[in-house]
């Protein structure tokens, strides 16, 4: 061959790579297309198994879609016209149906539901599943916790499709709890088999392998990579979901995730940033769709054993310098729901998240630094976690700038993500702005973690109050007695006194958000944060 | 030569031990608290506790160490917290895409910084030796991710002409056969010609990418090497006796340039396998960069300590490789080894 030559076929292969002719596409593929679907998303599952170590949020997702609970939530309307699930309204997933009396919960399962080996759900996958849940530690048994679910002796079968869950206590949490993502039914017999003595859970197994009954099954899952999903064409939790196949990309770089959605090659790119968002929406091209997140507070929090701030007058000159409106604007482009400047006066209403009082007024937050004493201001830090710094970087920007109109210098400290928690739980900060939120919606529910004496981790700001105390327990009890009276009036009683000695000040209820084509249909809000695949379909 | 390589490899163990242990210490130093990392946002302080025991690590360090050092010498590099799978299988099935991308964006480099450099020493101050310049310092200033993203969202985007950049195959393609584990290689053993063409695409833009991130070494060493020989005697002999100029700067003057430059493509091999963690997020390239930095984040110790070892491993490999070309170009380097 000369030299001439070669050099030919170089430029041949040179511009063939470069302007590859446009994509053929074969009927078989084009068919394959319409019933796949494409979903990109930042990152992906650590771990398939909902009691998992660490199981991460895309984790969650897996468990949703590929294992059944015993019931599940209808599905309702929100004010902005998108669908989410309903949570007063339980539907039947594995159970037909289910009774509750004062001291126990039985239900009947499905006699013709099965796994995705073939094996038949009866009670005793159930009970095995729960007992799990309640001992292998770590988040599954504490979220069981939550709803007095905490001994294996609670579960009971009754017959092979009758199960009965005893209560310890009377708690209102516990049917919603039996219905979030903790309690998701195993194949026991299936698990038992790759069980060891030093592994009697099947841990090992279940971090990589689906053993459950749901809709879904993972066909293939490279971590960090993908997850392709094969529909179960047997399931009968409830009717069977339109698509196929679906396949989860991660995709890291949000600018390619929107390039992705916006040429059409994506079906769903899912936890948008706020600013994409935003300009998706004003080009129309794809569908957009954001919900807030139920019980969910983006907050500056004051830790009230850190001096001057167990000065009821300095807390209350912070919450009169926050730029609310500036955050609202420039951090979240106006996609969260304001939490603060109610009518003054206004009466407090039972429902949680609701606005406080409190608006941008620096001269009356100077009077009221004058007034605890300190004039001048005095110097803290403001911590955020490096891990959400999309909102939290601007965000105390913000605050800091304004802090020091009233003579406030407040240094900025950034926590990285893997630290952040250590030093939540040493409670030394005394400056944060934080985000929590419950996936049981309920006000309560919310107080426990954030605002009672008990001091958990989540009370950022170790306020403790007897009185907010006896409320919270007393709202709970109420509950769970069903005396609607005295649980308004608690309620309004601890969020009214969480407003005037305002240890944290609430900014803005956060959206979620997802961009899909315009031929995409069915997604629903849950309080899990992830996508429901179930009810999703494709024109 | 087998005494050689023998001798070299004898004298890297000291600083592969090295290595073990100043990354064991300096993973275990790094801020933050894999336990409550993991232990996920709605866990208490006892939960956290049982992770840490789980994990292992409520043992003191140095039963730590004599534990790491144990599984180790079984080749076992334990257990990922992020990925949950064994860091051995994540590093080997990462390591070819990797591989692959960074040493096609080196060809890529080395195709035009080679000639770039040589045609710019043949007419040093002349417009070629500008835009060399000017090529050079673009490259090395421009940030990988920005190259990254300027392309697809020209080739991509506005253009239409490269693939979704979707990591090294598009949804509906499946993957050859692994052999190699590089895809371009795999699928030509398997005959596999669609699938030859779509990794091929999908190579494109980050192979460019990279490939224009390392011109500047390159040329610059390239040119400067070739200066230098240029102005040398035999060279000077070369031209006096008549023979041809390309005869005179191909056959006599590069063969003789061409030790710096192999050092140099040994240092940006390696130093661009551990660097392309930004192409490799940019294009949701499943490669060991971006692994590791993920692990780093999130203080999960294992895969850091695996990363650096392979790297470690992979660094030494390549430093013989290269000891031993440098033989085969010029007898004289021979010697002294």
């Amino acid at each position: 061959m000369k030299r001439r030559d070669v050099l030919k076929s170089m430029t041949a292969l040179a511009a063939g790579s470069m302007f590859p002719a446009p994509a053929i596409w074969s009927e078989a593929k084009a068919q394959a297309r319409n019933e796949t679907l494409l979903l990109v998303s930042e990152s992906g599952p650590n771990n398939l198994d909902i009691h998992g170590v660490g199981t991460n949020r895309p984790g969650y997702e897996v468990a949703w879609n590929c294992y059944d609970r015993l019931i599940s939530h209808g599905t309702k309307t929100l004010e902005n016209g998108v669908a989410s699930y309903d949570r007063d309204k339980y539907t039947p997933e594995l159970a037909e149906d289910w009774t509750v009396t004062d001291t126990a919960a039985t239900f009947k399962l499905r006699k013709d539901a099965t796994f995705h080996d073939g094996a038949p759900v009866t009670a005793k996958d159930v009970k095995w599943s729960f007992d799990r849940a309640v001992t292998v530690g770590g988040f599954p048994t504490f979220q069981m916790k939550a709803g007095s679910l905490e001994k294996p002796e609670q579960f009971v079968v009754v017959d092979d499709h009758t199960f009965r869950v005893d209560f310890i206590r009377k708690d209102k949490l516990t049917i919603p709890d039996i219905a979030v993502i903790v309690p998701s039914i195993f194949n026991s017999e299936l698990m038992k088999k790759h069980a060891t003595e030093k592994d009697p859970w099947a841990m090992d197994y279940a971090k990589a392998n689906t053993a459950g009954g749901g809709a879904y099954k993972v066909a293939k899952w490279t971590p960090g990579t993908e997850v392709i999903y094969e529909r179960n064409e047997t399931w009968k939790g409830g009717p069977l979901p339109k698509i196929k196949r679906i396949v989860w990309r991660m995709v890291p770089s949000a600018g390619n995730r929107r390039a992705l959605i916006e040429r059409g090659d994506a079906d769903i790119s899912f936890d948008l940033p706020n600013k994409d968002f935003v300009e998706l929406n004003q080009a129309g091209k794809v569908a957009v769709v954001s919900s807030p997140i139920g019980n969910g507070i983006q907050y500056i929090g004051m830790n009230v054993t850190k001096p001057p701030f167990d000065k009821l007058e300095v807390r209350q000159a912070v919450a009169y310098a926050i730029p609310y409106q500036k955050i609202m604007d420039a951090v979240m482009f106006g996609l969260a729901k304001p939490m603060f400047g109610a009518p003054q006066g206004a009466a407090l209403s039972t429902a949680w998240p609701q606005p406080h009082g409190y608006v941008t007024d620096l001269a009356k937050a100077k009077a009221l630094l004058a007034k605890a004493g300190l004039p001048n201001g005095f110097e803290t830090t403001l911590s955020f976690d490096l891990g959400f710094a999309a909102v939290n970087e601007p965000l105390c920007v913000l605050v800091q700038e304004s802090l020091a109109q009233i003579g406030i210098k407040a240094t900025i400290n950034k926590v990285p993500g893997s630290s952040w928690r250590a030093e939540m739980t040493k409670k030394e900060m005394p400056l944060i702005s934080n985000f929590f939120s419950g996936w049981l919606d309920y006000p309560e529910y919310f107080f426990f973690w954030c605002y009672h004496g008990q001091n958990s981790l989540f009370n950022t700001m170790s306020y403790q109050n007897k009185e907010m105390d006896a409320l919270i327990d007393a709202a709970r009890k109420a509950a769970a007695e069903g005396d609607t009276a005295a649980y308004d009036k608690d309620v309004k009683g601890f969020v009214g006194k969480a407003f005037a000695d305002v240890p944290r000040v609430p900014l803005f209820q956060p959206y979620l958000n997802a961009a899909m084509q315009k031929n995409v249909s069915g997604y629903r809000y849950w309080f899990h944060r992830q996508l429901d695949y179930r009810t999703l379909s494709k024109a | 030569m087998p005494t050689l390589i023998l001798k070299r490899l004898v004298m890297t163990i000291p600083s592969l031990i090295g290595v073990v242990i100043v990354t064991f210490l300096l993973t275990r130093a790094l801020p933050g608290d894999p336990a409550a990392y993991f232990a996920g946002p709605a866990a208490s302080t006892e939960a956290i506790e049982q992770i840490r025991k789980s994990l292992g690590l409520d043992q003191p360090l140095p039963v730590q160490f004599v534990d790491y050092v144990q599984a180790l010498v079984r080749g076992d590099l334990g257990t990922s917290l992020t990925t949950g799978q064994p860091v051995a299988a994540e590093i080997a099935a990462r390591l070819p895409a990797s591989a692959e991308l960074t040493l096609l964006g080196l060809l890529v480099s080395m195709a035009i910084a080679v000639p770039l450099g040589i045609l710019a020493a043949t007419r040093p101050g002349s417009m070629i030796d500008h835009a060399c310049r000017i090529v050079t310092t673009a490259g090395v200033s421009l940030p990988v991710f920005f190259t990254g993203l300027i392309l697809v969202y020209v080739f991509y985007y506005l253009l239409g002409w490269a693939p979704a950049p979707l990591g090294r195959l598009g949804i509906f393609d499946s993957p050859p056969p692994t052999i190699t584990g590089f895809y371009l290689i795999d699928s030509l053993l398997a005959g596999d010609g669609t699938t030859f063409m779509a990794s091929l695409k999908q190579l494109a833009l980050p192979a460019l990418t990279l490939g224009i991130f390392a011109l500047a070494p390159i040329a610059r060493m390239t040119r400067a090497s070739m200066l230098a020989v240029l102005s040398s005697d035999f060279v000077r002999t070369a031209r006096a006796c008549g023979l041809a100029s390309y005869t005179v700067v191909v056959t006599y003057a590069f063969r003789n340039a061409m030790l710096p430059v192999i050092t140099t493509l040994g240092m940006v091999f390696s130093f661009l396998l551990g660097a392309n963690v930004l192409v490799e997020k940019v294009f949701a390239w499943p490669g060991i960069g971006s692994f590791a930095v993920e692990a780093l984040i999130a203080s999960d110790f294992a895969p850091v300590q695996g990363f650096v070892l392979t790297m470690a491993v992979l660094y030494v490999a390549l430093n013989l490789a290269i000891d031993l070309l440098y033989g085969l170009i010029d007898p004289r380097a021979r010697m002294d080894a």
